[in-house]
């Protein structure tokens, strides 16, 4: 146990943990520093010099100031207001100006401060630098001139494990950039977009697109919201984090206007059963000696899978053929629903509503479309991050947490297995439940893995299917699926089956995920997903009826089955 | 002699860091002496990056033998045997003739000083940002705690010293210091790098030195960027303190020509960590940009902007931009910033 010390702010005492920071006790006790640069789960930079305090007559930082017996500390007086204001001045000279964002008035952590201190901004002109914005391919895009040079982006790439992204230069021309090392690249995951207090770094957004096509009479508009964005999104209406609001979402769907409400969790269980059935293949093989290619790996993180496309290209044929969630329910609605219905294929856009970046930049994989009815169809029109749906519900004036709750459309129905998709493990945990049925006949004896779930980076387990052992592991972000893959590259482990995710925590703590994520919040979230797998009557994909009529449907359709249920992978260029 | 011995020798002749700082060296090295760390490194900073200053130059130039004395005298005291020459390019490629020799010699007696070429700039002397290039990091400053002392580079606690305060080390271990230092002298008939006594007013020095004006003139000391400015008078009263360089400036000098020079220095070197001297400097530079040489200065924009710089800057060097303004503005003009 550590150490308790009383500091005192502004004359009333706080218990603080001994080496917590001042600004950590401020913020865990509601009182207002304002900051920029820190991040909770990030390396303290103390860049942005807006957490002042006073302590023994001198202005310092709070964020790497450490708590001690007896500190006293002020937080208010004069000197320190017009410190901080006069420096939010210069930190974000010309902001509002250069923000695309801002110009629709969507608020974000810099706005929010802006208003509190009574700074607008153009106080101060900007040096502007000749830099163009980089995209990185369809996910993400960083904007050097309104960065704030806080390195919480840098930071997160770093910690993540690819270190695409740094600052360069010394005095005004410091700014963002990119790694030109040509054994480098973006993996897409948008952590850094996650981390970006001043939308410097953003995903690359559809919501204009979104918002031409609602109002389009002659689309078909279907929105489907993937596993995680339920547990989070109420975060950005100041709910708490893993409250599950996907019947209001489901409502609030409507209100916008789309006519048709799926679900990514229906598409979870289709990729589960596609996904199992290959790793039974597989595993048979194994046991009966013949020769096959194990571990499998997962492949429904995009991120996870540029990543090795590009680092370990050699390892992909580990990758199971399944599709991602999104792209078969996708998939699924524009083919078996569509030609149920009598509906114009053609005519329907699908959107998805992800925690993620690197879905944006799947949707628009030309190896993903699809023929059907004489068209060539996209599994996936539009992907919006959690973000931008909250942005649009805002901008719509619609007032989530009070809406009524409603139920998703039939075709969306999804399995317990589905909802857990979205947390690390959860992939893994769906997929042996259907394995382990497929292989053997008979359903696993316990229905939860308690021992793939939670958020430490590489999980590994051992699970008995049938008289067989199945061996597992579950890793989230590269960093840790560089330590894992090395591992199999030097024979030092022989595991069956492996699920990697880019994001920490999986899909969950993903780039496309409300700024208010942290660790300790991401595990609320995921605490919120397993409660909706634990209060499903049907917790096992294979035993989705819907996924069953899908399935039926697709039994004497051999090639459309092929085109909209495997994919397949190649070694990947920089910036491909 | 007996490593005890030095250290009060050290502190009977009150030894202080030459960089600008004045630290006591003798408590410095007994805090190192005190860890029970197996590794530690002795460190000569040789980066001299504030404008004009030529000392360290000049010790270098003609008495690198002490230098290098001085840093065996400290790595002996520290029982270690392995050191940095952390030098400027321009520098290196003068005086290699001198230091790769001293090098190669202390070699033969098993000491390993490195050479550590550093590109020039001002943040390059700032403790953590020279800790940190040797380290192959980027050249930022660093968080004052842990102290270099404690936790330097590779994990191990450096003994950090200006060239200057080795050369006084060397001196005191053999009887020599004579409680001198050393001043960089500009704007005057004779510029150069003069021995002066360490207590001595800054007129003494310019008349002892034959650099005393014919003209009206103000001067700044302790270094052309962060020196303190003062008037013909107050020079005859204060002090060579920091770095211990004295520039003449012709009372004709025009308040933009002084500010921009002082502007665009710390706008330029400025390494773009923090925001107040990354971005204040550049606002200040850009204040005076925008005027021609005969308008009035916004001292009403400058103000707050430097008062951030000084209070809410990450290291000193944004911070060192308020000596000059300030004291300019109260000593020759009269008014307060």
């Amino acid at each position: 146990m550590s150490k308790k010390v009383t500091i005192y702010i502004d004359e009333k005492p706080y218990q603080a943990e001994e080496g917590q920071s001042v600004l950590q006790l401020a913020l865990a006790n509601k009182l207002d520093i304002p900051h920029l640069c820190y991040h909770e789960d990030l390396k303290i930079e103390a860049n942005c010099r807006l957490c002042l305090v006073e302590h023994e007559n001198k202005i310092v930082t709070s964020c790497n100031l450490k708590a001690s017996e007896g500190m006293k500390i002020s937080t208010k007086n004069k000197e320190l207001v017009e410190m901080r204001q006069e420096n939010l001045k210069l930190l974000l000279a010309s902001h509002s100006k250069n923000c695309p964002k801002c110009k629709k008035n969507l608020p974000c952590p810099a706005f929010g401060l802006m208003q509190k201190y009574g700074v607008t901004s153009d106080e101060y002109q900007r040096k502007m630098l000749d830099l163009a914005i980089h995209k990185m391919v369809g996910a993400a895009e960083l904007d050097p001139n309104l960065c704030v040079r806080c390195g919480r982006c840098v930071n997160s790439c770093a910690d993540i494990g690819i270190n695409f992204l740094k600052l360069e230069g010394t005095s005004s021309d410091n700014h963002l950039t990119y790694n030109e090392n040509p054994k480098v690249d973006c993996i897409y995951c948008g952590q850094c977009t996650v981390h970006c207090p001043v939308n410097a770094i953003r995903e690359i957004s559809h919501l204009e697109q979104v918002e031409a096509a609602l109002a389009d009479p002659d689309k078909i508009l279907i929105a489907q919201m993937a596993p995680s964005v339920r547990a989070s999104i109420g975060e950005e209406f100041g709910q708490e984090a893993g409250l599950n609001l996907e019947k209001k979402m489901f409502t609030a769907l409507r209100q916008l206007g789309f006519e048709k409400i799926f679900d990514v969790n229906m598409g979870a269980d289709i990729t589960t059963v596609v996904e199992a059935k290959e790793l039974g293949d597989r595993l048979r093989k194994k046991f009966a000696g013949e020769k096959t290619v194990l571990p499998m790996f997962t492949s429904c993180c995009p991120g996870w899978v540029k990543f090795l496309e590009f680092y370990y290209p050699d390892f992909i044929d580990h990758l199971t053929t399944a599709r991602s969630p999104h792209i078969h329910s996708g998939g699924a609605y524009k083919t078996w629903w569509a030609e149920k219905t009598g509906t114009d294929p053609s005519k329907i856009i699908m959107v998805s509503i992800m925690p993620c970046t690197s879905k944006k930049y799947e949707s628009e994989m030309e190896k993903l479309t699809f023929d059907f009815q004489g068209h060539k169809l996209k599994p996936v029109d539009y992907v919006l991050t959690t973000r931008e749906m909250a942005a649009l519900l805002k901008k719509n004036k619609i007032d989530l947490p009070n809406l009524s709750d409603s139920e998703a459309d039939r075709e969306g129905t999804y399995s317990g297995a589905g909802a857990i998709y979205g947390a690390s493990g959860g992939v893994m945990e769906s997929a042996l439940r259907s394995a382990a049925y497929l292989l053997t006949g008979k359903e696993l004896p316990k229905i939860d893995l308690e021992e793939v779930r939670g958020m430490k980076g590489i999980k590994r387990a051992t699970i008995k299917i049938g008289d067989k052992e199945v061996k597992v592991a579950v890793v989230a972000t590269a960093r840790n699926a560089r330590t894992v893959l090395e591992e199999i590259k030097h024979k030092k482990a022989d595991y069956d089956y492996i699920e990697f995710m880019a994001c920490p925590g999986g899909c969950i703590g993903g780039g496309g995920q409300p700024l208010t994520g942290t660790f300790a919040i991401i595990k609320k979230r995921i605490a919120g997903l397993y409660s909706i797998d634990a209060k499903k009557t049907v917790r096992r994909a294979h035993e989705n009826k819907i996924v069953q009529e899908f399935f039926n449907y697709l039994a004497d359709k051999p090639s459309l089955a092929s085109q909209i249920l495997y994919t397949s992978y190649s070694a990947k260029n920089k910036f491909e | 002699m007996q490593q005890e011995e030095l250290l009060i020798k050290l502190e009977q002749a009150g030894i202080v860091g030459r960089g600008g700082a004045a630290f006591p060296a003798h408590l410095k090295w007994k805090r190192i002496k005190d860890l029970s760390n197996p590794k530690k490194y002795v460190v000569c900073n040789a980066s001299e990056g504030e404008i004009g200053v030529q000392k360290d130059f000049y010790i270098l130039q003609n008495f690198s033998e002490e230098v290098f004395k001085g840093m065996m005298l400290a790595m002996d005291f520290l029982e270690t045997k392995e050191g940095y020459f952390y030098i400027n390019r321009n520098y290196y490629e003068q005086l290699k003739s001198k230091i790769d020799p001293l090098v190669e010699l202390f070699k033969q007696k098993s000491y390993i000083i490195n050479v550590f070429i550093e590109e020039p700039s001002y943040i390059g002397g700032e403790t953590g940002a020279l800790l940190n290039a040797i380290e192959g990091k980027k050249v930022q400053p660093r968080f004052e705690s842990p102290s270099p002392s404690v936790l330097g580079i590779f994990g191990c606690p450096v003994l950090l010293h200006n060239v200057e305060t080795l050369y006084d080390v060397a001196r005191v271990a053999t009887d020599k210091f004579e409680k001198t230092r050393f001043s960089t002298i500009l704007g005057g008939n004779k510029n150069g790098v003069y021995r002066v006594n360490a207590d001595e007013k800054v007129a003494e020095v310019l008349r002892k030195t034959n650099n005393y004006p014919d003209f009206d003139f103000f001067v700044q000391v302790g270094g052309g960027a962060s020196g303190e400015i003062f008037t013909k008078e107050q020079a005859e009263t204060a002090t060579i303190g920091g770095c211990g360089s004295i520039e003449i400036y012709p009372s004709t000098t025009t308040d933009y020509d002084f500010l921009s020079k002082i502007f665009n220095f710390y706008e330029k070197e400025s390494c773009g960590k923090c925001t107040p001297c990354r971005d204040g400097s550049w606002q200040l530079k850009k204040l005076l940009d925008g005027l021609d040489k005969k308008s009035e200065i916004p001292w009403l924009e400058i103000k707050p902007i430097i008062k951030v710089m000084e209070k809410g800057s990450f290291c000193g060097l944004g911070k060192s931009i308020v000596p000059p303004v300030r004291s300019y503005a109260k000593n020759i003009l009269g008014i307060e910033v």
